[in-house]
């Protein structure tokens, strides 16, 4: 196993959980509150060096009872090693981490992908938007275990929706203002783009 | 049915009497008052919505754009018009049915995508793949990363104006397409790998056809060179142009070609080797600049590397089985299992049920043309995975877009755009 569990073991404490290999790579459990601080030494100690990141997502696992856990690859371009880092998060509670884009401009989509697959959000993220479903989606989060494959709108709701969609949502807040033409919008449809105006489920009132 | 006539009055507005066309004094009769002063735009920015469909985003990538006359003040990238939730749908899939779905991510490097997936899930099963599919499968990455590589370089071509390499580029790609219809009957969705082995051993005449590739293509590869690398035009659009520093690159997490331009010597291929890569002579390509043209550079001279690779795989090629000899793993040929009792079990559990992994997990990066493509699979002991995630090269890669971008003309913009080498199928999966 990669000494760098120990080693993280020996500075966090009990912030560190379980480290295990699996095909040959290793994975530490790192406690939701040190996660920053975790990856911030793991970034900056000279004998870590962990200074590129890999990849960042999610995974639900088919066993309710399991947590959902947030993966982080972490790579040393200059030693050549690497190490998972993950984070368990209850599906049915909470599910705030803390940002590491200070850290690495690159996690950015990759935090805003997971917002918007898996519903997690990431406290201090520069813009937690979602980002491949549009940004009135209101059917949820599409890799939770519990939202169906077809997704939870029938075909026709998904068309009826399609077709009553606000224009104007194609444009953010912020873009509009870019265009100087936020002001000239009728008071009523401001509003309406303040409040996000995302859909509803059917029956759902 | 009688015949009709239809006169027409061909009233030309703008003509006297005499029939002569009409000067107009334009604007005379109606002209602003030139007592009033200019109007004055500096500091007033424009906002320019890019795509989703235009040819020089590549695919369906929306980008709204802050422009301050021509200057780019910022990029807001839109994504997600692609989205077909391929990992969603493969939680639903036995590790055989996903490989199609690999195909459809990058569409230009079908036969690398496969690999990847099939080296992870591989690695989850703890197969060794026998020396023959090893090879065949450097083969097919190799031929991969040409296609790939060609069709960025002919699309960026167009893109900036020069449209003669775009016709040299895709006529080496249709080359190699022939030779992928030979092999495994489709052009683009391939499917080439199983896991544990290969779809079908390449057929009669392809080691011959893939020869003659491998010795006209740098024949090609120099004319591009010849009619770009030292054109004026060309350097005058990419030189300095959506410049990254080394530790820019490494903290944007960009991978393969974007990576190496900008000054850092990593390739997967060498630093963490699969496919016997290790025993290959062949050089990573390195930039210095990290601009449009050395990202440019550094792809032209991979087709060469690739080009080498090639030579290499083909003159080592060794007989024997593409399969691993494991009855649970690979279907049997068709005719004993029509007769065989045994081999029709094994034929029936497989289509079936599927081939169960182990609990576990396994990330597998390898270099695609786009960058290090990643296939993360978790599985809990059934014949479907709990998640199949893919890292997507030009995803990351393009995240790197808006800080590129700012401060340059908008012009630059469409060039920055497409030395990302995105393809939209993997962007948004």
């Amino acid at each position: 196993m990669n000494s760098t569990v120990d080693a993280l073991r020996a500075t966090f404490g009990n912030a560190i959980g379980r480290g295990l290999e699996s095909c040959g790579d290793t994975i530490v459990y790192v406690a939701r509150e040190s996660l920053l601080d975790a990856m911030t030494w793991l970034r900056d100690t000279p004998q870590q060096g962990y200074d590129y990141l890999v990849d960042v997502t999610a995974v639900e696992y088919r066993d309710r009872e399991r947590p959902l856990e947030l993966v982080y690859q972490l790579r040393s371009l200059p030693r050549g090693a690497e190490l998972r880092v993950k984070v368990e998060l209850d599906p049915r509670g909470d599910l705030t981490v803390d940002s590491i884009v200070p850290l690495w401009r690159g996690a950015d989509w990759l935090e805003r992908e997971t917002f918007d697959m898996f519903g997690v959000s990431f406290r201090g993220h520069p813009d937690l938007r979602r980002i491949l479903m549009w940004e009135t989606y209101a059917e949820g989060y599409p890799l939770r275990k519990d939202f169906p494959l077809r997704g939870r709108f029938s075909r026709a709701e998904q068309v009826r929706q399609a077709l009553a969609a606000n224009p104007e949502a194609h444009y953010s807040m912020e873009e509009l203002s870019i265009a100087a033409a936020y002001d000239e919008l009728p008071a009523d449809m401001r509003e309406r783009l303040r409040r996000g105006e995302r859909g509803k489920l059917p029956h759902s009132e | 049915m009688s015949k009709r006539t239809v006169e027409l009055e061909l009233a030309t507005p703008g003509l006297d009497d005499r029939g002569q066309p009409v000067r107009v004094p334009l604007g005379v009769a109606d002209a602003p008052d030139s007592t009033l002063p200019e109007p004055d735009l500096a500091g007033e920015h424009m906002l320019i919505n890019l795509g989703p469909q235009h040819p020089a985003t590549h695919g369906v990538l929306r980008l709204v754009v802050e422009l301050d006359g021509e200057t780019v003040v910022r990029v807001i990238p839109h994504l997600g018009y692609l989205h077909s939730g391929f990992e969603k749908l493969g939680e639903y899939r036995h590790y055989n049915q996903i490989i199609p779905l690999t195909d459809r991510t990058d569409y230009l490097s079908p036969m690398a995508n496969n690999v990847g997936f099939a080296l992870a899930a591989e690695k989850l099963m703890g197969i060794e793949i026998t020396p023959r599919c090893t090879v065949l499968r450097v083969i097919a990455c190799e031929m991969s990363r040409i296609i790939s590589h060609m069709v960025w370089l002919g699309t960026t071509s167009i893109d900036l104006g020069a449209f003669t390499p775009f016709l040299w580029a895709f006529q080496e790609r249709e080359r190699i397409y022939n030779l992928q219809e030979m092999w495994t009957g489709a052009r683009l969705t391939t499917s080439v790998t199983r896991v544990g082995g290969m779809m079908a051993d390449i057929p009669d005449g392809f080691v011959e056809g893939l020869r003659h590739f491998t010795r006209t293509f740098p024949k090609t590869l120099a004319e591009i060179d010849r009619v770009l690398t030292r054109n004026a035009v060309w350097i005058g659009r990419t030189q300095g142009v959506g410049a990254l520093t080394a530790a820019e690159a490494i903290n944007h997490s960009l991978s393969g070609p974007m990576l190496r331009a900008s000054g850092v010597p990593y390739d997967v291929r060498k630093d963490k080797p699969y496919l016997g890569y290790e025993t290959y002579d062949f050089d990573v390509v390195v930039g210095e600049h990290g601009d449009v043209y050395d990202r440019y550079l550094v792809r032209l001279e991979e087709c060469t590397q690739a080009n080498r690779i090639l030579e290499q795989a083909l003159d080592r090629l060794p007989e024997g089985p593409i399969n691993v000899a494991d009855p649970r793993l690979i279907l049997p040929p068709k005719s004993r299992a029509m007769n065989d009792m045994e081999a029709m079990i094994y034929h029936f559990k497989q289509v079936m049920e599927g081939v169960k992994a182990p609990v576990g997990e396994a990330y597998v990066g390898i270099e695609n043309p786009k960058g290090e493509l990643g296939n993360y699979l978790v599985s809990d002991g059934t014949a479907k995975p709990v998640r199949w995630r893919i890292r997507p090269p030009s995803f990351i890669n393009l995240s790197a877009l808006p800080k590129m971008a700012e401060g340059h003309l908008l012009s630059d913009l469409i060039a920055i755009n497409a030395s990302v080498d995105i393809v939209m199928g993997e962007v948004d999966r």
